[in-house]
């Protein structure tokens, strides 16, 4: 027999959901298969590889070891709520302006543990971005151009003028 | 007609990809994205045996659980199917036998993956266990029984034996002699995206089957579905969703999206697959463990006077692409430095675990790594510097290698200089502390490979174009964005052609309905063949359109330029009439403004058996260096920076061009040091670490600086020049960083991934006075066939083996030890 369906009410994306689900669903799978939101991804279901990231209450955290019941009455933000009003965050447009999504299937979870990093630490340097996105893993880039998109997203955040350096989309002279 | 413009206007450029704003947005639909109404869910069940006979399968307690629609087993399956028209060993269900820990043997397909799920422990299978093969090694050492009914000889997938010119003669000649072992152990793709696939059928009398699936190769798919559903392909679609990251891991056709089309035929209802981070794992055909031995003769100055090369790979369970891997093994060595005289053996062996088969690299990675550090070696020797070694005795452009590739343009000098420069080796090599050390490798890699897969004479890649009134242009083509940037390649190139910008050219890819085929994202061939296709699409929309615009601005023909999204007086250009009403004057005169066109490599100018693999349109060059710290306590290596120079011939689009180094430099890195297919070590072969923790990948933690250089000598054979750069700079990095570890610490690890264990142990050999050495000590005895003699270009050859009539040799028979043949 399946269980009877739970229902929880949530913040998401800043407006306020409910949804009913087989109360053994993990956020993940209530995000996907019941909100019809796949911007977040998976990539082990077991929480090793970070690709499910969604932030709870303000904080990253892995959707595939959170149970949707926990969710009750929180804050859940996810890939799709990034953008306001037709404008992309300045994280998306630095991460598409830089290429630092190729597949482009670990991106939602990097944008969104970049963009916690961010509301903490305004200015954060090199290693504190490593720290930071040490959780999650990307396969195709190599992380470099995804620290360089942070770091241009957080001086552009922060009102500053900035614009890629000429080696990072050219190589060095 | 004259109206490309002498400079390139978006070509080149760092462009945005064209799917850039919906990746960020979490809007691009990837196979597991895909669901529809009434859809069930499949699970497979899989082997807990590594070798055994299927005595028998009851699946009747599954199939009578509330929720289950569909059952189904081997024998629902029974035509073989594989990648290779050689190697067509694999059923989408164990028929009768399973080669693997993993190997599929049933299917269920149920309301829910809960269900699906329970029903699996429902199905008893009865097994015969056999004698199962952990390694190549012991695959060479014992013929019985036979994993495959069918090898070069017992447990010996494949053999090849390939001679070009007297090697030994060659090697007499030489000052010094030097031979190597080495290894390099499997490792796998760990694209972040689970195989995912979604089967839809439209009943009969009209059926029709319309699968989505994360794969790099549609068309492949295609004809794998048509031949085991015996199915017209007419009645089926494959629609290649973007992949989630492939590096080579989805380009065979699996068993699982044939199953679940079987499922949705069954049921009549949309049937999907979503693969677990293990089953991935056991999906695998990565890179294969491969055991090499060399041997090379070179004079005083390092010039080479033959080299002989042996490899024995190990295969895994199936074929996959792993005959063409085994002829990778041993056909680049030759287009970096010049090599008067060339030997290859190459096997691979058939053993009970994952098939192995193309990673980024596909068979070069390891052979490049015993060769760059062979060569590190006997410059030592030498007493030469490795860099000016190497730099003497460059391939010259535009040449024939002894195994008889056409190289066209050749960078490696460049790019030599500029990491040499960059990194400041002069100052550095042999010169840094006690724990540190810098270490250099170069490589080369193909741009597609010369010829097609199954054997035809149609064109590699295929490109239709459709001008719409309002100045748009759509372009459809069968290629398959894998993250790589092949959708932003299209509308770059068209764009360039048609004076436009790429933001107004819609891009169709990778779908078997609208699409005309392209081979698939493999072999590094996506840029240049759809590249070519594209241009020859556009020019002759071009054609099509200049006439009518010369006719309105009453100028002749070759006046007429296309840019800014104007057509106009190339030497008035205010004179002139927007894109878009060129095209309507062209409609009006001709009808619907569309075209078409397509590319097929040149010829080759190899004519022997086995010269299919290794010839390519372009070869791309890479050089790098890496800087260690070796703690000699732990054995501990990190890698601080990587310096990389990488001759793409011209870049289409710079900053993908940087991203495609920089994911290359991070894969190799991965290789060099912790990524490997480990099983536990007994007769179970049961892999030992199918997870993302366990599999160690490098993070934002491992992950060195990198500082990319671009070198661009546009060669004749590239879309505007464009050769690849997605695979190649992977493959210096593994000796560089082995070649870096020697220099900091003076022991020599001949094996990768150079792990601590393997590092720490050489210290304590070279504190005991031993060999500072880690790797293998033998290459075993195998009865290679006869050896297909082929004479190099210089001595009178004319690409034909000796004796060889027709395109076909008369050496290089199969041998078979098989006492049942």
């Amino acid at each position: 027999m399946p269980d009877a369906k739970a229902k929880i009410a949530l913040e998401l994306n800043g407006e306020p959901v409910e949804v009913a689900f087989a109360p053994h669903k993990t956020l993940l799978e209530v995000l996907r298969e019941d909100l019809g939101l796949t911007g977040t991804k998976h990539g082990c279901e077991l929480g090793e590889c970070g690709t499910c990231t969604v932030l709870l209450d303000g904080a990253p955290v892995l959707s595939c070891l959170v149970l949707g019941l926990a969710c009750a009455g929180r804050r859940v933000k996810t890939v799709e709520g990034m953008a306001e009003r037709g404008q992309l965050h300045p994280l998306q447009e630095a991460f598409a302006e830089l290429g630092a999504a190729q597949c482009g299937y670990c991106t939602p979870a990097f944008l969104l543990t970049a963009e916690a990093l961010l509301l903490e630490n305004p200015r954060p340097a090199r290693d504190q971005i490593k720290q930071a996105l040490a959780g999650n893993l990307c396969r195709c880039t190599g992380y470099i151009k995804i620290y360089q998109a942070v770091e241009l997203a957080a001086a552009r955040l922060r009102g500053e003028p900035a614009e890629p350096a000429r080696e990072t989309l050219y190589g060095h002279p | 007609m004259g109206t490309r413009k002498p400079t390139l206007r978006v070509v080149g450029k760092p462009h945005r990809r064209v799917d850039a704003t919906a990746k960020v947005m979490g809007t691009t639909k990837f196979a597991d994205d895909v669901a529809l109404p009434r859809m069930l869910y499949a699970k497979l069940l899989r082997s807990p045996h590594p070798h055994a006979r299927i005595v028998s399968i009851d699946t009747t307690r599954a199939a009578a659980l509330p929720g289950v629609h569909a059952v189904l087993t081997g024998k629902d399956l029974p035509i073989p199917f594989g990648i290779l028209p050689v190697s067509q060993d694999e059923h989408a269900l164990a028929l009768d036998k399973v080669r693997f820990v993993g190997d599929p043997v049933a299917a269920v397909a149920a309301t829910g993956e809960e269900v699906a799920t329970h029903a699996l422990e429902l199905i008893r299978v009865e097994y015969e266990p056999l004698r199962a093969f952990p390694d190549a090694l012991d695959a060479v050492e014992h013929a019985e029984p036979q994993i495959h009914d069918y090898a070069d000889a017992g447990n010996i997938h494949k053999l090849i034996d390939l001679e070009f010119g007297d090697v030994d003669a060659g090697i007499a000649e030489a000052d010094v002699v030097r031979e190597d072992l080495f290894f390099f152990e499997g490792n796998t793709h760990l694209p972040m995206e689970q195989h995912a696939a979604v089967a839809d059928w439209s009943p009969s009398p009209d059926g029709k089957l319309t699968l989505w699936s994360s794969t790099q190769t549609p068309h492949y798919v295609h004809r794998a579905l048509a031949k085991v559903l015996e199915l017209g392909p007419a009645r089926i679609r494959v629609i290649a969703c973007p992949n989630g990251g492939a590096f080579g891991g989805k380009s065979d056709p699996f068993g699982h999206e044939i199953v679940v089309a079987k499922l949705a035929m069954m049921t009549g209802r949309p049937v999907k697959i979503t693969l677990t981070r293990e089953e991935v794992f056991y999906c695998h055909r990565g890179r294969h463990p491969t055991l090499m031995w060399v041997k090379t003769g070179v004079k005083k100055d390092g010039a080479i006077t033959g080299m002989h090369f042996k490899s024995l790979l190990d295969g895994g369970g199936y074929g996959s692409y792993g005959v063409a891997s085994t002829y990778y093994t041993g056909a680049l060595q030759t287009v970096t430095y010049h090599v008067p005289r060339y030997r290859f053996q190459g096997a691979r062996a058939f053993t009970n675990k994952p098939p192995c088969g193309p990673k980024r690299g596909h068979g070069t990675p390891q052979p490049r790594f015993a060769l760059e550090v062979h060569i590190d070696k006997l410059a030592e020797q030498l007493h030469l510097d490795p860099a000016e070694l190497r730099l003497k005795h460059l391939v010259p452009a535009h040449s024939l290698t002894a195994n008889w590739l056409r190289i066209g343009t050749m960078g490696l000098g460049a790019c030599i200089e500029k990491v040499v420069r960059g990194s400041g080796w002069r100052e550095k090599f042999k010169r840094l502390p006690a724990g540190k050390g810098i270490g250099l490798a170069c490589s080369s890699y193909i741009t597609g490979a010369g010829l097609p897969i199954y054997w035809n004479a149609m064109p590699h890649s295929g490109v239709q174009l459709k001008c719409d009134r309002g100045g748009g242009v759509t372009v459809f083509c069968g290629s398959t964005e894998i993250g790589q940037g092949s959708d932003s390649i299209l509308a770059t190139i068209v764009a360039e052609v048609l004076g436009l910008e790429p933001r107004d050219i819609a891009v169709v890819t990778g779908d078997t309905d609208l699409t005309p085929v392209d081979l698939g994202s493999y072999s590094s061939r996506v840029t240049l063949m759809t590249g070519h296709a594209a241009i020859q699409a556009a020019e002759r929309a071009r054609d099509m359109i200049a006439p009518h615009a010369a006719r309105k601005l009453e100028l002749p023909l070759e006046r007429i330029g296309f840019a800014e999204s104007r057509v106009f007086d190339v030497e008035r250009p205010e004179r002139g009439l927007s894109f878009a009403a060129a095209v309507q004057l062209a409609e009006a005169a001709e009808g619907t403004i569309g075209t078409v066109g397509s590319y097929t490599p040149p010829p080759s100018p190899g004519k022997y058996r086995g010269a299919g693999v290794g010839p390519s349109p372009a070869y791309s060059y890479s050089a790098c260096v890496a800087e260690v710290d070796v703690d000699a306590a732990t054995g501990i290596v990190r890698v601080p920076r990587v310096w990389i120079a990488h001759d793409v011939g011209r870049a289409i689009n710079a900053a993908s061009v940087i991203g495609q180094i920089e994911g290359s430099v991070y894969m190799g890195l991965g290789e060099a040091l912790m990524e490997e297919m480990a099983y536990r070590g007994n007769r179970n072969v049961v892999h030992k670490i199918p997870s993302l923790l366990e599999y160690k990948s490098p993070t934002t933690l491992e992950m060195c600086d990198v500082v990319t250089y671009l070198v661009e000598d546009p060669d004749p054979n590239g879309p505007f020049g464009a050769k690849e750069c997605g695979q190649g700079p992977l493959l210096p990095v593994p000796p560089a960083v082995a070649n870096a570890v020697y220099d900091a610490v003076g022991v020599r690890i001949d094996e990768v991934p150079i792990t601590p264990e393997k590092v720490f142990k050489a210290l304590r050999r070279k504190e005991k006075g031993e060999a500072p050495r880690f790797g293998p000590t033998a290459f075993p005895d195998i009865a290679w066939p006869e050896p297909t003699r082929v004479p190099p270009p210089w001595e009178g050859g004319d690409g034909k083996a000796v004796g060889q009539r027709d395109g076909r040799t008369v050496g290089q028979k199969p041998v078979s030890v098989d006492p049942r043949r």
